[in-house]
């Protein structure tokens, strides 16, 4: 146990709060897996990526989709590669560990330096496949059953696992997980993130889409609301059209780039008109 | 102080157990609250909660435990150890639990937080954050009382941890009163189910090895069907009456089950309060379909989600009538006895509070289908139902 180490404060591109700082230190101290769940488009992903240059640590991403199966994320033995080896006669087929092919975990544990593992998107996949990975994570070490060789971890990586909520997450994984939610950036937040992206941007312009933007939020029956990464999209269409001023009107320019569904474009029309009674 | 904080959490179903306190331990001695309620507060709940529908409840036990209490780091750690060498003896831990306990040096963490109280009190010398209570200290350094700390306003320009707990900001994210679109997709997913068939276009690896090897290195090339969706869901809704104030939960949970894209099948079907002989096939009372018919074109293989309020004049679901002349009159009571007969795995949302169900044709309906109420929570546990294995 080590009471000294370098705590994450967050980069220049990357704005934090207490609490997501917090949950990150507690995660490097405690060396477990930092687990974060939030609204699409708050930054989960981008919070690697922060951290892996805070700590100018490289940064392996792991992109779950539905058919990843835990294994592949240690290794995989490419048997096809190695039996048409076999029959056409290209190298030593004898020698297993050639047809071994290390996946992101696996090759996070064998770099010399330490990395930062981004799990990305765990919930996409089986609902079984976080609990696979637990023993993997805890000790840090797996064995490639075809050679018998044991893959350890020489510098623990920093573990950074993101979650859209599409499937529960077994209990058992969720309790070796340091948790935070990112909450939706509220006005004062937003404006600095929006600063990051639009550095120079016209003061009145940004007061005029905010307003419009947390308006758009705050109404009713929206099916996805839009997100940061929209508005900061949305306020880089109006720069480049010119657009000086914004008002919330049906005639919003580029509303497109913040609604992406036709019933929520239905819906803003249907409020702005005066809030008649609509159901879908 | 902390351990009622953590039974508080338990009474509202937050799951904290012994690996959480442990995991609270160590980092409140590795002095990552930053010797704050605020830092405290940030770490707790970081380690106690898991899930962001737990929020709101931390949030509110946190405020109810902390409100204008003094924030006492040393009691706390003393605390946890002392809760920690009972439980040792006291509960019936699992074997991991039991390690996880044992891995963790007590007296060197006890060390530890003691050399970061010492720090703490070079570095907050002449701070005005800090209160002196006198004599208190258990490491004997009389006079003073060097983590002693008021949570009151005085907190500077940092926001109070028990004000941001007031707050409670995470109400939305509560699973048993909301229920979003999202929510429900996520909640009607657990439904699927896989099964290999159709036609063998797709390689087995593993077998053609196999095989290849039981053929003495001859390439002998093993196919199999692709594995697919294979749940046939049928949604029956009732519409119209008193099931009005639920158009929107309703419709909501259409459009989630009409997304669904990992079923096998989706089929829709109202009714007006009960079913009499027939089920419709559109939400205005058209093209009508026997329960009969239904019952001969669907295999009991089907999962079955009725999704209706269950009020109703008691005579709508008692009173017998012939649904075609010539048949034995029969009542809507008997109409859902046989539907439920038919599906084994069939269950029944209620958008009405669980409260009002007794003493009603709800409790009558809820004879004959496990009922659920319309909340994220409720439809978890019906899919769970759905799914148990008969």
């Amino acid at each position: 146990m080590t009471t000294e180490f370098r705590r994450f404060r967050g980069t220049p591109g990357y704005l934090t709060s207490d609490a997501l700082e917090s949950a990150v230190n507690c995660s490097l101290a405690l060396e477990k897996p930092l687990l974060v769940k939030g609204e699409p488009g708050t930054g989960k992903t981008l919070l690697a990526e922060a951290i892996s240059a805070a700590f100018e640590a490289p940064l392996l991403t792991w992109h779950v989709k539905s058919t990843t199966r835990a294994q592949d994320g240690l290794y995989v033995y490419d048997t096809v590669a190695r039996l048409y080896d076999s029959r056409f006669g290209d190298g030593d087929v004898r020698d297993i560990r050639r047809y071994i092919k290390f996946g992101p975990v696996g090759e996070a544990f064998r770099a010399e330096r330490r990395v930062v593992l981004l799990i990305d998107e765990v919930d996409k996949a089986d609902l079984e496949f976080p609990n696979d990975l637990l023993h993997e994570l805890d000790r840090m070490r797996f064995r490639v059953g075809e050679t018998g060789d044991e893959v350890v971890a020489r510098e623990r990586p920093i573990v950074i696992i993101t979650s859209n909520n599409e499937k529960d997450l077994p209990d058992a994984f969720l309790r070796r997980c340091v948790f935070h939610f990112i909450d939706f950036p509220d006005q004062e937040l937003m404006r600095r993130i929006v600063a990051v992206h639009h550095p120079g941007l016209d003061a009145a312009l940004l007061d005029q889409c905010l307003a419009v933007f947390y308006e758009i939020r705050g109404m009713q029956r929206m099916r996805k609301r839009p997100s940061t990464s929209e508005l900061v999209d949305w306020i880089a269409v109006l720069q480049r059209a010119g657009v000086t001023a914004v008002r919330l009107d049906r005639e919003l320019p580029f509303l497109g780039a913040l609604l992406k569904k036709e019933q929520d474009l239905a819906a803003f029309a249907d409020q702005l008109s005066g809030g008649r009674k609509f159901r879908s | 102080m902390i351990v009622p904080f953590l039974y508080a959490l338990r009474r509202r179903k937050l799951p904290v157990g012994t690996q959480e306190a442990v995991n609270l331990a160590k980092a409140l001695s590795l002095g990552l609250h930053e010797s704050s309620l605020e830092g405290f507060y940030e770490v707790a709940r970081a380690l106690l909660v898991h899930s962001e529908q737990h929020l709101d409840d931390f949030d509110i036990a946190f405020a109810e435990h902390f409100r204008g209490v003094t924030f006492d780091a040393v009691k706390i750690t003393e605390e946890i150890r002392g809760w920690l060498e009972e439980v040792q003896k006291l509960r019936e831990l699992t074997d991991e639990e039991k390690a996880s306990i044992e891995a963790l040096d007590l007296d060197e963490l006890q060390r530890l937080f003691e050399q970061r109280l010492k720090e703490q009190t070079s570095r907050h010398d002449g701070g005005n954050r800090w209160i002196g209570t006198g004599g208190t200290s258990p490491f004997g350094r009389g006079g003073y009382h060097p983590t002693g700390m008021s949570v009151g306003p005085a907190g500077g320009g940092s926001r109070g941890a028990v004000k941001s707990a007031d707050a409670r900001r995470y109400k939305g994210y509560r699973t048993d009163v909301v229920l979003d679109l999202r929510q429900i997709e996520v909640a009607l997913r657990r439904l699927r189910a896989f099964n290999r068939e159709g036609y063998a276009d797709e390689l087995d690896i593993e077998g053609t090895i196999d095989a290849t090897a039981k053929n003495a290195g001859e390439l002998d090339v093993v196919v199999r069907p692709p594995r697919r969706p294979d749940t046939r869901v049928l949604l029956i809704m009732d519409v119209g009456g008193s099931m009005d104030p639920y158009a929107d939960a309703v419709s909501q949970v259409f459009s989630a089950a009409k997304r669904a894209t990992h079923w096998k099948e989706l089929r829709t079907f109202y009714f007006h309060n009960c079913v009499y002989g027939r089920v419709y096939r559109t939400d205005h009372f058209g093209d009508p379909i026997g329960v009969h018919e239904l019952l001969r074109v669907t295999s009991p293989k089907y999962k079955v989600i009725f999704l209706g309020d269950a009020l109703m004049a008691p005579y709508e679901l008692l009173a017998t009538s012939a649904d075609e002349p010539g048949n034995p009159p029969t009542s809507g009571l008997h109409w859902l006895s046989v539907l439920r007969e038919h599906f084994p795995h069939s269950i029944w949302l209620n958008p009405e509070a669980p409260r009002g169900w007794s003493g009603n044709t709800i409790e009558a309906v809820r004879s004959v289908f496990p009922m659920f109420h319309l909340t994220v929570d409720g439809l978890t546990e019906a899919v769970q139902e759905l799914t148990r294995r008969r």
